[in-house]
């Protein structure tokens, strides 16, 4: 049973990993235009390099 | 602008952001100036085509579409104006409204819903983790095992709900500090009763902790109301829209040269110009110019009334025909738009509060709980004499009972009633005026702008000889004034060509003027042609010599206003009509549209006192209203809708709003109401199921925090499940 004193620590740490993206992208405003990111993907304008 | 920085610069008041990494969050352009709303956008073409049109604007600096708002918001230079804007858009096929960016700084960050969010991921993370060890708990683990897992759910549990729980505390505080009970008391006490015996049990390594079912309660609870939040968010925005649609600017005269102000900056005295088809932003007295005036959003009449000279006027009529220059007599809340207001408050204090289901089911089930799980307590400490067997099954109840399907019971409901409404065109503002709309068994309507149109519609074409009508048509089509454009109208769908009339000029107050084959034509006023003014609103075409021809208008029904008339009767509903317009127009409609029950000539506060007269007789009154002197009566009314047209003012004070110009969704929304409120009743009644079979455990002892679980889940799902069937 000692492999669940690895086994918790990383599970603790992986769902900790999934809460903190999830506080990045609420943060940095990504839930406020749902609709129109789902089809900006498909614009093909800024394929060969990133927009300046 | 106050789009953005309306969030604080270092939110770190939540240990979820203090875990973030310190990149900042992606800035939102500081100086938003522009916002233009884009109701025809729709796919990714629209969004490049409109961001590469306004970015080659010279003065634009950036522009960024928002597709799922439908909008676009556009840092500049500050002397950038959106008229620029517009025809650039109307060039590439875009329709665009110019939003006033200040009516929407509270939208473009949702504070309070990010907050929320933040906290319900937390919940979820932190319940599914500790559910993970109690599941390894329920299926065996023993001894210093189970204590490693109850004291790691301890870890978790403990900082997860000090943060996600905090609405509740705050809720539960700020109700007990008035000495009364809310549903968040019985949340509050089963999760810190909850938390306190877990702890107590781990410690003495027992065999029980309730670490999950507080996590699973806290994370059913902020579900619950973040649907809440987020329905009442949309339905905001959306309203919020609405105003901003209008902007506040006035042409003020300085030095004999016009300057675009915003309305807050006018001040008594000031020389304004109003232009034709713009509405008064201020109270006052005509110095130059003569015109007619649109006066139905405040009074309810139709009939243009003739403006000239030291006529006063007041803020929200709309000048029809010629510019008008006026001397501000009162401005900002001084006028008498504003002193509406006050009538408003008067009525509102009138207004019954209405507690809501959940408010009156809350009442009933709280202290109940804290009865039964008191009384639990006691006889467990008196027959078995143990303390911490007792205060162990007295968590039990608290939290078997604890009201996670009653949280969820009424949001699920509204949102899903709500997102079907606004399908129809219907925007719910109010949170409890869904169940309001449920009760009600008389509806009242307003007749000019709500029931009609507000534009004239011409009536006795077929009476009157082609010729004078071609005329008439010659002479209307350089008009834009509403009886002008009803004539033209009217004529395009008959199919009769304008005469060949030379010089037409418009008399700005009177009509126009012009010349056909040597005779002078005109078409206008009864007095300006000499013709006796009749009962009905009517212009009159002259023709050197010949007596004047009377064309006859009648206002234009709203689409959907019999439909909705009908079929409100149908259901048993007292239907009335109640307008500030004269008699004769009133009575016309009312027949015409079968409501048997009207009153005419009604000023702003008959219409308010017959309301309350009707409440006080137990009758609950849905009003149906758009203008200024409705505003009084659709506060004291049970529930008040009112369509987007509607003046700003009017549609503060309504719960409803309705977005197109249909009216026939009003007797739909009624019945999605009734069955909403029944959906509710039913969710009430299965959140009560599930605690008769379970109560009588936990008062006995037999709950395992596993049967804890799964009440409250499946409680939760299926409440869920049965709002959804509304959809």
């Amino acid at each position: 049973m000692e492999v669940i004193s690895f086994l918790i620590p990383i599970s603790l740490f992986l769902g900790a990993v999934g809460l903190i993206a999830f506080v990045y992208t609420v943060r940095s405003n990504q839930y406020d235009d749902p609709e129109g990111d789902a089809r900006r993907i498909l614009n093909d304008e800024w394929d060969d390099k990133p927009k300046p | 602008m106050a789009t953005a920085t309306a969030r604080p610069p270092s939110a770190a008041a939540c240990p979820g952001c203090v875990a973030t990494p310190t990149e900042p969050a992606r800035p939102i352009p500081e100086d938003v100036q522009l916002a233009l709303s884009l109701p025809t956008i729709h796919c990714q073409a629209c969004i490049s085509k409109v961001e590469r049109a306004l970015n080659a604007v010279p003065g634009v600096q950036s522009a960024r579409v928002n597709l799922t708002l439908k909008r676009a918001m556009i840092q500049a230079e500050p002397e950038m104006r959106a008229d620029a804007l517009i025809p650039v858009l109307k060039a590439e096929g875009f329709e665009a409204h110019e939003l006033d960016a200040g009516a929407l700084s509270v939208t473009g960050s949702d504070k309070a819903g990010r907050e929320l969010l933040m906290r319900l991921a937390v919940a979820g993370f932190a319940s599914m983790n500790v559910m993970l060890l109690s599941v390894s708990v329920w299926s065996g683990a023993t001894d210093a095992t189970r204590d490693m897992f109850h004291w790691i759910s301890a870890a978790i549990a403990l900082p997860a709900i000090a943060f996600a729980g905090k609405p509740f505390f705050e809720s539960a505080w700020s109700a007990l500090r008035v000495r009364r009970l809310n549903m968040d008391v019985p949340i509050v006490l089963a999760i810190v009763l909850a938390l306190v015996t877990s702890l107590w049990e781990t410690a003495l390594s027992g065999e029980h902790a309730y670490f999950d079912a507080a996590l699973t309660l806290v994370f059913f609870l902020l579900a619950g109301r973040y649907l809440d939040h987020r329905t009442r968010a949309i339905a905001r925005s959306a309203a919020q829209e609405l105003s901003a649609l209008e902007v506040p600017r006035a042409l003020r005269i300085e030095d004999g040269v016009e300057h675009e102000v915003a309305v807050a900056d006018l001040r008594v005295g000031d020389l304004i110009r109003v232009r034709p088809g713009g509405r008064m932003p201020v109270d006052g007295e005509i110095v130059e110019g003569q015109s007619e005036l649109d006066r139905s959003l405040l009074t309810g009449e139709t009939v243009p009334v003739y403006a000239e000279p030291g006529t006063s006027v007041s803020a929200g009529e709309v000048n029809l025909t010629g510019p008008l220059t006026i001397r501000a007599s009162a401005v900002g809340s001084d006028t008498s738009l504003h002193q509406m207001a006050d009538l408003v408050a008067v009525a509102e204090s009138g207004r019954s509060r209405y507690t809501s289901l959940a408010d009156s089911a809350a009442k009933l089930y709280a202290p109940g709980v804290h009865i039964l799980s008191a009384l639990s307590f006691v006889g467990w400490y008196l027959y078995s004499g143990d303390l911490r067997s007792a205060l162990n099954i007295a968590a039990a109840v608290l939290i078997i009972t604890c009201p996670c399907a009653l949280g969820l019971a009424v949001p699920a409901v509204t949102t899903a009633a709500s997102g079907r409404l606004f399908r129809k065109g219907m925007l719910i503002k109010h949170s409890t005026a869904l169940e309001r709309l449920a009760e009600i068994d008389t509806v009242v309507f307003d007749k000019t702008g709500t029931l009609t149109q507000g534009t004239p519609e011409l009536t006795n074409l077929d009476g009157i000889p082609h010729e004078i009508a071609s005329i008439a048509v010659g002479l209307a089509g350089a008009s834009s004034h509403p009886l002008s454009r009803a004539v033209t109208q009217a004529a395009e769908a008959a199919g009769i060509k304008p005469a060949e009339v030379s010089d037409v000029t418009e008399v700005p107050g009177f009509g126009t003027q012009g010349m056909l084959n040597g005779q002078t034509v005109r078409f206008g006023r009864a007095a300006w042609v000499g013709a006796e003014q009749g009962v009905h609103t009517a212009a009159w075409l002259s023709v050197d010599g010949a007596d004047p021809v009377e064309f006859q208008f009648n206002d234009a029904l709203r689409p959907g206003a019999e439909e909705a008339v009908s079929s409100l009767i149908a259901s048993g509903k007292q239907v009335i009509l109640m307008s500030g317009d004269t008699t004769g127009a009133v009575q016309a409609l009312a027949e015409r549209l079968g409501i048997a029950d009207w009153l005419a000539e009604a000023l702003p506060q008959d219409k308010a006192a017959r309301i309350a007269e009707m409440t006080e007789k137990g009758q609950r009154v849905l009003m149906v209203g758009d203008g200024l002197n409705d505003t009084a009566a659709l506060t004291a009314a049970h529930v008040s809708i009112s369509p987007a047209t509607a003046l700003d003012a009017a549609r503060v004070a309504s719960d409803i709003v309705l977005l197109g110009t249909d009216l026939s969704p009003i007797a739909e929304a009624c019945d999605v109401a009734k069955k909403a409120t029944r959906r509710i009743r039913e969710n009430f009644r299965i959140a009560t199921v599930y605690n008769v079979i379970a109560v009588p455990l936990a008062v006995a002892g037999l709950a395992t925090p596993l049967i804890a679980a799964l009440a409250m889940s499946t409680s939760s799902i299926t409440v869920s499940l049965n709002a959804l069937r509304l959809r």
